[in-house]
């Protein structure tokens, strides 16, 4: 049996590191550029695993707004989002401050790497589609 | 060998995963332990004292109150039917309501609860028993909800006043809440409607802000807050504001951010202004300093009409319950002390703080030395990064007929009672 879970915990720290590597931020420019864009912005209230924090700050790990559809997620940087708004059918009870002041590369890196970060597996933002959102504001 | 260790491994991680299943069932029946429990339920206390947990997966268990004969009330923070309070007898869990809510006090033959917006009162018959758990009276209405710093924690007097929080729906009351950049509101108008203590009669239906008074302003938002009968005075438990250095980085370094302002408790007399949005309470350099929204810079004072905290704790560890001790089961240094249960921070970096019950020893209704961890390791994990990593939150207190003291989490619905045996 100690062998059993011996192995076990082997295998899943293989599993583990294996998947470290693969997720290493710093084997992509845009990514290495989003981390520090999330450490500086992003992670007090979303928290440094993503997961938010439980009723006030919604998590990042697998949210249909993360996941999906580019333009609704670059404007909730862009103009920030209300806590009477349901994320997956849970509230939140802190608002999202606008982060309008940011530039278009940056918005476009950290919306890249949260969007491959914390589990999550969505394609790359660019900086020309944070720019044609922003100018139908 | 090699397909032998991945089936090994794949066969311990599904049964891993199969516990785990078993766990999270929804929201599986209470689990009542009438044994006592060596390991003290997962909690870390001063020598002598016991804890067992007499309730477990009861949901968001928010606050907590314990009648004469022993029986609990328990606040559940949820919208569903008929959940809203779980009534512990025995090893009998019961529950009732509709409505979210956080407030959860007796007072004589009533139970006094809130939903985020409104007061209830339940009759009690002589067995402390709730006579029509569906038709409560509605104490008071209408009090604002805007999500933020919503729970309407509730404490009563001995002269038949009740005292409801109503936070502020903001931070530090910016024109645009938490935005970079955006400067405090003059005049703040939140204060007109949150941002304090209101008092009500605890007799009267259907009041609304017309009827009661504003007893208090100027505190952001208050979860624990209780009414000292030695010096027959208030007292409350302030959230202090967030984000100093994530918005002003010009005045404030991360690790400033993280330990600025203090928590502060107030002893409140009607008509006090704590200073909330226009100052904050800074800890380290003992002293009221000017919010930056408000022209601050981290060492500019201000609030000369603001009073001062009796304690100042390390900032943003959430103090969601406070009690005032009046049994005599603990040691006598406990006696009329007030117990703080600190939910724990998530605005912080590199590490959270809180997550236990602290004890503050008081004299003749103030502080006489300096308050300390009583019950530790909520969290279940050595040094949490972030609040989702919590097993349990402390957030409720209540003082058992035998002179226990219950604590409820809000995470899994834990009930916690602590005893003291001096063994």
């Amino acid at each position: 049996m100690k062998r059993i879970i011996l192995t076990g915990v082997a295998f899943s720290a293989v599993l583990s590191f294996l998947s470290a590597q693969t997720k290493k931020p710093g084997a992509n420019p845009a990514m290495a550029r989003g981390k520090k864009v999330y450490e500086q912005y992003c992670l007090t209230c979303h928290q440094v695993d993503g997961s938010g924090v439980p009723h006030l700050n919604p998590p990042l790990i697998k949210t249909t707004f993360v996941l999906g559809d580019k333009p609704t997620l670059v404007q909730v940087i862009l103009k920030g989002m209300q806590s009477s708004v349901p994320i997956d059918d849970e509230y939140y009870s802190n608002n999202m401050p606008p982060h309008n002041f940011l530039k278009d590369q940056e918005i476009a890196d950290v919306l890249t790497y949260v969007r491959n970060n914390f589990g999550n597996k969505a394609s790359a933002v660019t900086a020309a589609e944070v720019k044609a959102i922003r100018a139908k504001n | 060998m090699k397909t032998r260790v991945v089936l090994l491994g794949y066969l311990s991680m599904m049964t891993l995963l199969s516990v785990q299943c078993l766990a999270n069932n929804g929201d599986s029946s209470a689990v009542r332990r009438t044994v006592a429990d060596p390991g003290n339920a997962g909690l870390k206390l001063p020598a002598g004292f016991k804890a067992q947990a007499i309730a477990e997966n009861l949901g968001a268990a928010r606050h907590i109150a314990v009648t004469p004969l022993g029986d609990v009330y328990v606040k559940i923070q949820t919208s569903k039917p008929g959940k809203a309070i779980a009534v512990i007898h025995g090893n009998d869990v019961k529950t009732f309501g509709t409505y979210r809510g956080t407030g959860m006090v007796i007072k004589g033959k009533y139970l006094y609860t809130s939903s985020d917006e409104d007061v209830y009162r339940y009759a009690l018959n002589d067995k402390f028993e709730v006579i029509n758990p569906e038709q409560p009276e509605k104490i008071v209405t209408g009090l604002i909800n805007r999500h933020q710093h919503e729970a309407k924690a509730l404490t009563l007097d001995n002269d038949g006043n009740i005292y409801v929080n109503i936070g502020a729906y903001s931070n530090s009351c910016q024109v645009q809440d938490r935005a970079k950049g955006s400067k405090g509101m003059e005049g703040c108008p939140i204060r007109d409607s949150a941002a304090g203590i209101w008092q009500f009669r605890a007799d009267k239906q259907n009041q609304t802000y017309g009827d009661g008074s504003r007893y208090a302003t100027g505190l952001r938002n208050v979860v624990g807050l209780d009414w000292n009968t030695t010096d027959n005075q208030l007292f409350v438990m302030q959230h202090g504001r967030d984000g100093l250095f994530d918005m002003f980085p010009e005045y404030y370094n991360l690790q400033q951010g993280n330990e600025l302002p203090a928590e502060c408790m107030y002893a409140l007399k009607k008509g006090d202004d704590a200073g909330w949005p226009y100052i904050y309470y800074d800890g380290q350099q003992q002293k009221k300093i000017l919010s930056p929204e408000y022209g601050g810079d981290g060492k500019k004072t201000g609030g000369e009409n603001a009073i001062d905290p009796v304690v100042a704790f390390p900032a943003h560890m959430a103090p969601n319950g406070l009690l005032f001790y009046t049994g005599s089961q603990f040691p006598a240094k406990y006696k009329n002390g007030a117990f703080v249960a600190f939910h724990g921070s998530w605005n912080r970096q590199k590490g959270q703080k809180g997550y236990f019950v602290a004890f503050v020893p008081f004299k003749d209704g103030k502080p006489s030395g300096k308050w300390e961890v009583f019950a530790d390791d909520f969290a279940g994990v050595p040094d949490i990064q972030s609040p989702g990593q919590a097993k349990h939150r402390p957030c409720g207190l209540a003082q058992g007929p035998d002179g226990s003291l219950y604590v409820t989490d809000d995470v899994k619905g834990t009930v916690y009672k602590i005893t003291y045996s001096g063994k």
